[in-house]
């Protein structure tokens, strides 16, 4: 336990969790709204970071899954009243990790350019059969009268449609899937991944089947960011074709980018950090959108590790100053 | 649908098709030979478009509006892969793909300042202003048949200066081996440059000459850009014949889409593609 | 176009003062007095960039106008200005809505351009008490349908309403069928449906339904279509830039001259210069004309050329009423915004006599009860040809409280 306070990123970590613990104990409601988007938005980042940051595929389609499942809960909840989620959260999954295998399968035998450009007209070609079907919404989106239930029977075990319930049930979500991914990559099928990401060809000369495990992180990925698509057609009660768009996905790449590639926790920074600047940029201009193009251009020329790069660097420096004054207080 | 309706239908599939072949071609020639995915082709093509509305304004003519407009394309090109692009020859895709995410939304938002959120039209010059009837009620403009004829004029222009052209032997040289080509003595860095800015004037060259049909508005830029990358996939990533056969096969599929299953028009084009994949991941005319 | 400079955004700069929360304040006795100093809380959510920022400014520049032209003051309180730019997106259009409702506690809610923020933001204003909700364009037949709601008004149009008389005017002139084309998106099939369901009524009959993809502007596959079928006339809708290549395109296949076009007034509302000969002669119908022979819409138009640079049109009425609806609630209550039900109340029975677009009242189910007009783009401007529906009424389908 000792060790992990004496690093100061995960220092860092723990106060930043344990801030948003309190957070709807002080916050204003609009702003734990708020929070919980952000932190729908980085699990989503967090699924993108795996492949991205681990397995070394830049997918530029992943809102795909993310919309995908957002409709799907969207289907299966009844205009009359509320869907039981021990039902609707199997099918947004399922759907998401389905679509996952069958996006998967064309597109990781392919690699670099290719692969991006294949995740992308895949998710554009989800984003028209959304668009132009009228059953569901069309371009202007489709409602979601009611929240899922959570109950056994006839007790309710928690109800969604309460602020702060829901606000906890995202937040522990958020760490489950950090846990999850975290395990995920340190078993031997994650240090495959990274594997691949570092030299695909020798990873397979060593006798892995490099398809099977991209084809799996996919899969993985994919669910998770239906399960982010889930949590945030819950939250928002409508979905709409814009949620699988392209700029979508590319602001997804953005906030994985910005949080720093390869950390995981870093996509959950990035997730904040895009929020409060997007933000703070259209309160200094209505030409907003010139700034955030040269910011990101900027992160791209300059600062390509991201903030989790600036955090460890920090703390790599701190842990440095600490070691060299004990250094000196030892002899 | 009769022989007469299938020969129609035929035509504005293949003219669609040399559009996208248009655009398609400086995406592929950018892929292809820098290896730099470039999303804001779809905003150069918008930016020609703009440019040419404006510059015919002010000459009077759309040639002359072309004829200045280009190089100022040209120069745009050249700035920013100097001042951006070149940094990220060594990086991985998905900067290049965020960079170029970020000029999508700087170009966007310099149109709105330079010209305004409306919409424009650019008037068709004089001598290509008439039509001629195909049946008893439908005329074809002039004009289209102008934009087919010029986008197969640059089809052949393009064959021509890659195959038989010392700065074709260049670029096909630096596209196959960066290094070799350096140690021949070919400035790469001053290729490339040039390439890149080659490929945003030709995205902008669409736009200008789609400008009169198409008429110009913000996010024009958006629509053509997918389709365009939905061409170069399918032709294969550095293919100019690819991308040449991927836009026919785009156009007559989203024009007889359109006509055969109205319901599932813009999926046909994803379909289209996804077949293709499956006999060919890497295209039609791509290297593996 | 004028720059608005209205995207006032305020986030997490600490617990901005929160005064009017009505429903909480209601108990107690000295909240008028307390109330009536403070300034009336408008909450503004339109778009100010892209496609549509033209429509968010001409809606903005004119309500306020409107209120600036009442001293700046309703019910004599002073007016503060809150305004989101929607950037038309729905995902977003959620988290918009509540920043103005729960953060900043607004009074009045005026927005949206697009039908499916309307939708967005109908259900969630349908579900509580305040604020009230003015709609200053969308058309979306549910708006004051089946999301209809005691708080929730529009000074604009429905889909329905813009689109009816054109289907009864295309019969008129002697048109026996026609095929329609447009967007496959909400507005597009409420206005497609509402114009076949006039001409059917007339004797019509559409031999062909197009819609096209939301926002593919590829039209010349359809036209060949249109031009092999050989309806006797074609209804359409389409906006902005597509319209203007809808109107060139279809005149350049020869098509102008023997099939002639027929829409709600938005086919041409706007584009009738970029258009220029490919727009002339056509004939729509909608709530207004710009030259409307009326004292109001006169003043009105000399008023926000002064005051903006540019011509009024359409969405800038739309705004202007959204702005007199408020200021006759207002003064009805004397400014005392927890009156909720007494606001309402005076909307549901506001008759508008000086309104650009002529006389119009509220209906039961708070959508304009107006007359449409019929009007040709003629010389690049829209003429004013007479009256095409007189005090058309939205039936309001799916309505309870209508």
């Amino acid at each position: 336990m000792s060790r992990v306070f004496a690093n100061p990123t995960n220092l860092f970590l723990l106060t930043a969790l344990a801030m948003l613990a309190a957070f709807p104990w002080f916050g204003e409601s609009f702003y734990v709204g708020l929070v919980v988007r952000i932190m729908i938005l980085g699990i989503l980042a967090m699924s993108l970071d795996l492949l991205i940051g681990y397995t070394g595929l830049v997918s530029f389609g992943h809102a795909a899954f993310f919309g995908l499942a957002g409709y799907l809960l969207a289907i299966v909840t009844p205009e009359t009243g509320p869907v039981s989620i021990w039902y609707a959260l199997p099918v947004c999954l399922g759907g998401a990790a389905l679509a996952a295998l069958v996006i998967g399968w064309f597109s990781v035998r392919t690699s670099g350019i290719y692969f991006i450009m294949i995740t992308l007209a895949f998710a554009q070609m989800l984003y028209y059969f959304f668009n132009e079907n009228m059953e569901l919404g069309g371009s202007d989106g489709i409602f979601i009268f009611y929240k899922p239930s959570v109950a056994i029977g006839d007790f309710q075990i928690l109800d969604l449609g309460d602020h702060t319930t829901f606000y906890y049930f995202v937040l522990v979500s958020l760490i489950l899937v950090y846990a999850l991914l975290r395990v995920i990559l340190n078993a031997p099928f994650g240090q495959v991944l990274r594997g691949i990401k570092i030299n695909e060809a020798r990873t397979q000369a060593l006798g892995f089947s490099t398809f099977r495990y991209k084809l799996a992180s996919f899969v993985i990925a994919g669910t998770i960011g239906g399960y982010a698509g889930f949590l945030e057609a819950t939250h928002n009660g409508i979905m709409s074709p814009d949620f699988l768009g392209w700029h979508k996905s590319g602001s997804i790449m953005m906030i994985v980018i910005l949080g720093g590639i390869g950390t995981l926790w870093g996509a959950v920074v990035g997730a904040f950090a895009m929020v409060f600047l997007q933000d703070w940029f259209q309160e200094l201009t209505t030409h907003w959108l010139l700034l955030m193009g040269g910011f990101v251009i900027f992160v791209v020329l300059f600062l390509p590790r991201g903030i989790a790069g600036l955090v460890e660097s920090f703390s790599a420096f701190l842990t440095r100053a600490v070691s060299r004054a004990s250094d000196k207080d030892a002899p | 649908m009769d022989l007469t309706s299938f020969l129609i239908q035929t035509m504005n599939g293949v003219q669609y098709g040399f559009l996208l072949f248009l655009v398609a071609s400086g995406l592929t020639l950018v892929f292809g030979i820098m290896g730099i995915i470039n999303l804001a082709h779809g905003a150069f093509y918008m930016f020609g478009a703009y440019l040419v509305f404006w510059l015919t304004n002010v000459s009077g003519n759309l040639f002359l509006g072309i004829l200045l407009g280009l190089p100022v394309m040209l120069v745009i090109g050249f700035v920013i892969e100097r001042f951006a692009i070149s940094f990220l020859y060594n990086r991985d895709h998905l900067y290049q793909v965020l960079l170029t995410y970020g000029l999508i939304l700087i170009l966007n938002e310099l149109q709105k300042i330079l010209w305004g959120s409306d919409f424009y039209s650019v008037p068709i010059p004089d001598i290509l202003k008439g039509s001629f009837p195909l049946t008893e009620n439908q005329d074809y403009p002039v004009y289209r048949l102008f934009i087919s004829f010029v986008c197969a004029l640059v089809a052949l222009g393009m064959y021509g200066l890659i195959s038989r052209t010392k700065l074709g032997m260049m670029i096909r040289a630096g596209a196959s081996d960066r290094e070799m080509a350096q140690t021949l003595g070919i400035d790469i860095g001053r290729v490339f440059a040039i390439v890149f800015s080659f490929g945003a004037a030709l995205a902008a060259f669409a736009g200008m000459i789609d400008a009169p049909v198409s008429s110009v508005y913000p996010g024009m830029g958006d629509q053509i850009l997918i389709v365009s990358f939905v061409v170069v996939v399918i032709g294969g990533i550095g293919s100019i014949k690819g991308a040449f056969i991927g836009a026919m096969l785009i156009g007559l599929a989203d024009t007889f889409g359109k006509v055969l299953m109205p319901d599932l028009a813009s999926m046909a084009v994803y379909g289209t593609m996804a077949l293709i994949l499956m006999w060919r991941p890497q295209g039609l005319f791509g290297r593996a | 176009m004028s720059k608005s400079n209205t995207t006032r955004r305020r986030f997490l700069t600490g617990a901005a003062a929160t005064v009017g929360a009505a429903a909480a304040t209601s108990f107690i006795p000295t909240r008028f007095a307390i109330a009536a100093k403070a300034p009336v809380r408008v909450g503004i959510l339109l778009p100010y960039s892209g496609t549509y920022a033209m429509l968010g400014n001409s809606i903005t520049d004119a309500m306020k106008l409107r209120i600036a032209q009442a001293g700046g003051v309703m019910g004599g309180r002073a007016v503060e200005y809150i305004a989101i730019d929607s950037e038309m997106s729905v995902p977003k259009a959620a988290q918009n809505a509540n920043k103005l409702i729960s953060k900043e506690n607004v009074d009045f809610l005026v927005g949206p351009v697009h039908s499916g923020i309307a939708a967005v933001m109908a259900k969630i204003v349908g579900q509580r008490k305040t604020p009230i909700m003015i709609v200053p364009n969308a058309g979306s037949n549910d708006v004051t349908g089946g999301l209809c709601a005691p708080n929730i008004f529009r000074t604009s149009f429905s889909n329905w309403q813009a689109a009816y008389p054109g289907g009864t005017l295309m019969a008129k002139e002697g048109h026996k069928t026609c095929a329609t084309i447009s967007w496959k998106y909400g507005a597009g099939i409420q206005m497609m449906a509402a114009g076949r369901e006039s001409f059917a009524k007339a004797g019509g009959k559409s031999v062909k339904d197009i819609l096209l993809p939301f926002p593919n502007v590829e039209f010349q596959a359809h036209l060949s279509e249109i031009a092999e079928l050989k309806p006797d006339a074609v209804f359409a809708f389409f906006s902005g830039g597509g319209a203007t290549k809808f109107l060139k395109d279809y005149a350049a296949a020869g098509l102008k001259d023997k099939i002639p076009l027929y829409g709600p007034g938005f086919l041409t509302e706007g584009v009738e210069k970029a258009a220029g000969a490919a727009a002339e002669g056509i004939k729509t119908t909608l709530h207004y004309a710009s030259n409307l022979d009326n004292p109001a819409n006169k003043a009105f138009r000399a008023a926000y050329k002064t005051s903006t640079g540019n011509d009024a049109n359409v969405f800038s009425v739309q705004g202007y009423d959204a702005g007199s609806l408020m200021l006759q609630a207002m003064a009805a209550v004397n400014g005392d915004t927890g009156a909720t039900a007494d606001i309402i109340a005076s909307m549901e029975g506001s008759v508008f006599l000086d309104s650009p677009r002529g006389v119009w009242r509220m209906s039961k189910a708070h959508n304009p009860i107006q007359d449409i007009y019929v009007r040709q783009v003629a010389g690049g401007e829209q003429k004013l040809l007479g009256v095409a529906a007189p005090a058309l009424e939205d039936p309001a389908t799916g309505c309870k409280a209508g």
